[in-house]
């Protein structure tokens, strides 16, 4: 038999050394793979970071990429640094990216720029209401909230589909090509999101919005008393009703901040990248579910989200760039898997040891 | 049935059990060092140490469950490699966990039986089970379900079990931590007369009096070696306990101990008529009234699930009351809120340290600031002060002693006793006026213990009510001023110490009328 025996004292180093020792480990596997579809590994690498990393404009593409996964990213972390699995960052980007779209749409054209923050603060409120009721529902009723969150995804995205190809809400575009195919009405210019320019690479105001949020969100957990009673009431919330916590409004509290990440994200899709609401690709770019694993990987810190989005986004990106007939189909999102694989297995082996032990001492 | 043990029922001079040279070693720690270990035939022979001095692993050594890294094992002179408890077993060694291991759902005759093979007979089994309790003076009623008995006659049922298979050596892990005072009085009457019978008793205890009471040698063990076999007839219980611990151990609080002054006309903590359910909804507390004044400590004993783990609970608001009124100060609480109780000045150790009185992950000066956090000067404003967060963790670590490595390593990885000294330094750094006390001194070694008694008996000195919530009887007599027994969610009974006498708290605790009529 095999057992798992904690280990009591991890070296520090191994914090970072694990993880890249994981996506290495991925490579190797990846590679593996490779070989038995009649490919050159090395090749293949070498054409994925040169359409990540060193192409012409192909870091501004895994920047921008990298966006969504950071605000999905800094969600999924936020809820599961508490134990409290939000599954719903999904619907919660969508839920922030209509309701980002509805406000650039109504004042837009009015304000101008100034309805960017208004975008940001609909859209953050929006995500935070909608998780919120996974949220109430297992403070009050124990209900599941991975199964409650991820029930919430599927009405979200049918909300989305409604508004655009249902009905004739303010969302749809409703004149010109709009009456032939179903699609989202274009927000006005002046709501467009700005991006900057650093050296060659052209940064979306989204990211560098999801940077402060990453640090804001870190701050929050490692030096708050909020943070303080997070980390109580995950470890043990007896302990924490104890002392007088209130697990139950934190509980709620914590699926709310995530669901407002969340939504966030989804305002800066519509603000940086589409310009209009997208459910179909939306629906296809699955970024809530890819940000668990982004969580996944950072180890649930926040501030680690921003290299690991970055990571994620440039595999994305390279396999829009790259997709084509000499190079196998679903391989980035196979390596993605396996990165995520690997990085699970090297956080059990790097907290625990593994050993072999007789089988009587198991019946102990 | 042939066991290795039946030649040494023929030659009394051959000992039943001879261990010699055991040791087991652990990742990290030497559990047992060198052990030498010697059981003769007929006698009860106490394994006597501290939590952590290695009495549970000598004896897994010898129930097959660990193999030992060097020593050698003899049974009735014949050196054997004991590969497992079933192989124990065979050779006539039966263990007696401190956990019983029986099916709730099973009768008595079912549960002892279990593990043959073959055809079960009802009739057959029970009748045997009859004969063999009625051989031993262990009466039970072989067709009653598990969950029917009370504990003490569950452990009849597993010593049963043992005495079926015929053993010859027969351990009991801490036997009497669940039996009442006159439970424990019965089981040793057993235990002798076994013994008398020509079996062997391996008693494994840290309760001093009960060795003394019971086993004619006693193994001392402290830190995983054998630092003395004694007979219990020319020594006395101060000097096991210095063999035990090393170092001479204070006894109850007359030795020396300067006790506080109560203040009887400051009322602390006044309750009246308290109920609350447990937690599958029954009844627990059925109208509890105490009283405690200012520097005063009164025990709450009973038989353990009489509702003494609801009534801490729910003077400390972490479990509904159903009825009834709190009174701390003079002050009304309406209980619905830890956090409210804690504001009055109401301190609670609970009974489950680890994972209710502290986030176990959590650093120790974390743990230390878990109920302080959101005041200054531990916080300002949304944000803890991570300095005022160490200096805390250090003032204290510093004043109550906490053995560890520095305040950031996980509360997890500390011992038993230094557990409870993380709890009980934030809960009197606090300057409580009223501290509930669950069983605060179970499962600790006797150091440990007088450290915890010795700072109960400080915070009664400082002014603080202490509510004592205790299975151990002469705990409960060296602490307190007064003695209150808790039955089935009422208290049946108050003594004053200085009159308290244990026939009687014996018979409250178990449900008996009171000798006296003045309730």
């Amino acid at each position: 038999m095999l057992r798992l025996e904690r280990r009591v004292d991890v070296p520090r180093w191994w914090t970072w050394a694990v993880p890249v020792a994981s996506v290495l480990a991925a490579m190797v596997l990846g590679a593996v793979l490779i070989v038995s579809s009649g490919n050159d590994p090395l090749d293949v690498y070498r054409r994925i970071f040169e359409s990540a990393v060193l192409g012409s404009g192909s870091l501004s593409g895994t920047v921008v990429a990298a966006t969504p996964l950071l605000f999905t990213g800094l969600a999924a972390a936020a809820a599961f640094r508490m134990g409290v699995f939000n599954i719903g960052g999904e619907g919660q980007f969508i839920i922030g990216a209509i309701a980002g779209a509805g406000v650039a749409l109504r004042f837009g054209e009015s304000m101008g720029a100034g309805v960017i923050p208004l975008m940001i603060v609909a859209a953050a409120v929006a995500g935070a209401l909608w998780a919120a009721i996974a949220g109430a529902l297992r403070a009050w009723f124990k209900t599941n909230e991975i199964i409650t969150s991820l029930m919430l995804n599927y009405i979200a995205l049918n909300i989305g589909d409604y508004l655009i190809f249902n009905s004739e809400s303010s969302w749809r575009l409703l004149e010109g090509s709009g009456r032939m195919f179903p699609q989202g009405k274009p927000i006005d210019t002046s709501a467009e999101w700005p991006f900057s320019h650093v050296g060659p690479v052209d940064f979306p105001f989204g990211f560098w919005l999801g940077v402060i949020i990453a640090i804001v969100v870190w701050v929050l957990y490692r030096r708050t008393r909020f943070g303080f009673e997070v980390k109580v009431i995950a470890d043990s919330p007896s302990a924490a009703t104890y002392a007088g916590m209130r697990a139950r409004r934190t509980i709620v509290s914590v699926m709310a901040l995530s669901g407002a990440l969340a939504g966030i994200g989804g305002a800066s899709d519509i603000g940086d990248t589409r310009h209009v609401f997208d459910p179909k690709g939306l629906r296809q770019s699955g970024y809530g579910y890819t940000g668990i694993v982004v969580a996944a990987l950072a180890r649930l810190n926040p501030v680690a989200v921003v290299p690991v989005a970055l990571l994620m986004g440039g595999l994305n990106n390279a396999g829009r760039a790259l997709q084509g007939r000499d190079f196998p189909a679903g391989l980035v999102g196979t390596l993605q898997g396996l990165i995520l694989f690997c990085a699970l297995g090297g956080e059990i082996l790097a907290r625990y040891r593994v050993r072999r032990v007789a089988k009587a001492v198991l019946a102990s | 049935m042939t066991t290795s043990l039946d030649m040494a029922t023929a030659d009394a001079t051959v000992p039943a059990v001879a261990m010699s040279g055991i040791t087991k070693r652990f990742p990290g720690v030497i559990a047992n060092h060198d052990v030498d270990f010697e059981v003769a035939v007929g006698e009860v022979h106490a394994l006597l140490g501290e939590n952590g001095a290695g009495k549970s692993t000598l004896s897994n050594v010898l129930t097959g469950l660990y193999h030992p890294d060097g020593g050698e094992i003899r049974l009735a002179g014949e050196v054997v490699r004991i590969g497992s408890p079933r192989e124990a077993l065979a050779r006539g060694i039966g263990m007696v966990h401190q956990h019983f291991r029986l099916v709730p759902t099973f009768t008595v005759a079912e549960n002892v039986m279990l593990g043959h093979t073959g055809r079960f007979n009802r009739r057959a089994a029970e009748d045997r089970v009859a004969e063999i309790g009625e051989e031993h003076g262990l009466p039970v009623d072989p067709s009653a379900k598990i969950w029917q008995l009370s504990v003490g006659q569950q452990q009849r049922v597993e010593i049963l079990k043992a005495l079926e298979r015929d053993a010859r050596v027969l351990i009991l892990d801490e036997p009497t931590a669940v039996l009442t005072p006159q439970e424990a009085e019965a089981l040793f009457v057993t235990l002798r007369r076994m013994a008398a019978g020509g079996r062997s008793v391996i008693f494994i205890s840290h309760k001093l009096d009960e060795v003394m009471a019971v086993s004619d040698r006693v193994t001392v063990l402290r830190d995983g070696t054998d630092v003395g076999v004694v007979e219990v007839a020319t020594t006395s219980a101060r000097d096991l306990a210095r063999l035990m611990v090393g170092r001479d151990v204070v006894f109850n609080a007359d030795d020396g101990q300067e006790r506080a002054s109560v203040d009887a006309d400051r009322i602390v903590l006044r309750v009246r008529d308290l109920c609350a359910a447990d937690n599958r909804g029954r009844p627990a507390l059925n109208g509890v009234d105490l009283d405690l004044a200012a520097g005063e400590i009164v025990a709450v004993v009973g038989v353990s699930g009489n509702g003494q783990r609801e009534l801490a609970e729910a003077i400390c608001g972490t479990r509904r009351r159903t009825g009834g009124t709190v009174e701390v100060d003079g002050q009304p609480t309406s209980g619905r809120d830890p956090r409210e109780m804690i504001a009055k000045g109401v301190s609670h150790v609970p009974e489950d340290r680890l994972h209710t009185g502290l986030s176990p992950s959590a650093s120790i000066e974390e743990n230390l600031v878990l109920k302080s956090y959101r005041r200054p000067p531990i916080s300002a404003g949304p944000f803890v002060r991570r300095r005022a967060v160490r200096r805390n963790a250090e003032t204290l670590i510093e004043r109550f002693g906490v053995k560890t490595t520095g305040p950031t390593v996980s509360t997890r990885l500390l011992s038993g006793g230094n557990v409870q000294k993380v709890l009980l330094a934030r809960e009197f750094s606090a300057a409580p006026k009223v501290l509930v006390a669950a069983s605060p001194t179970r499962g600790l070694d006797v150091g440990a213990i007088e450290t915890v008694r010795g700072l109960l008996l400080d915070a009664s000195r400082s002014g603080t009510a202490v509510l004592l919530i205790t299975e151990e009887l002469d705990e409960a007599l060296a602490l307190a001023d007064r003695v209150a027994v808790i039955y089935e969610g009422r208290i049946v009974g108050v003594v004053d110490r200085a009159s308290a006498d244990l026939t009687e708290i014996g018979l409250l605790m178990g449900g008996g009328r009171p000798p006296a009529e003045e309730l």
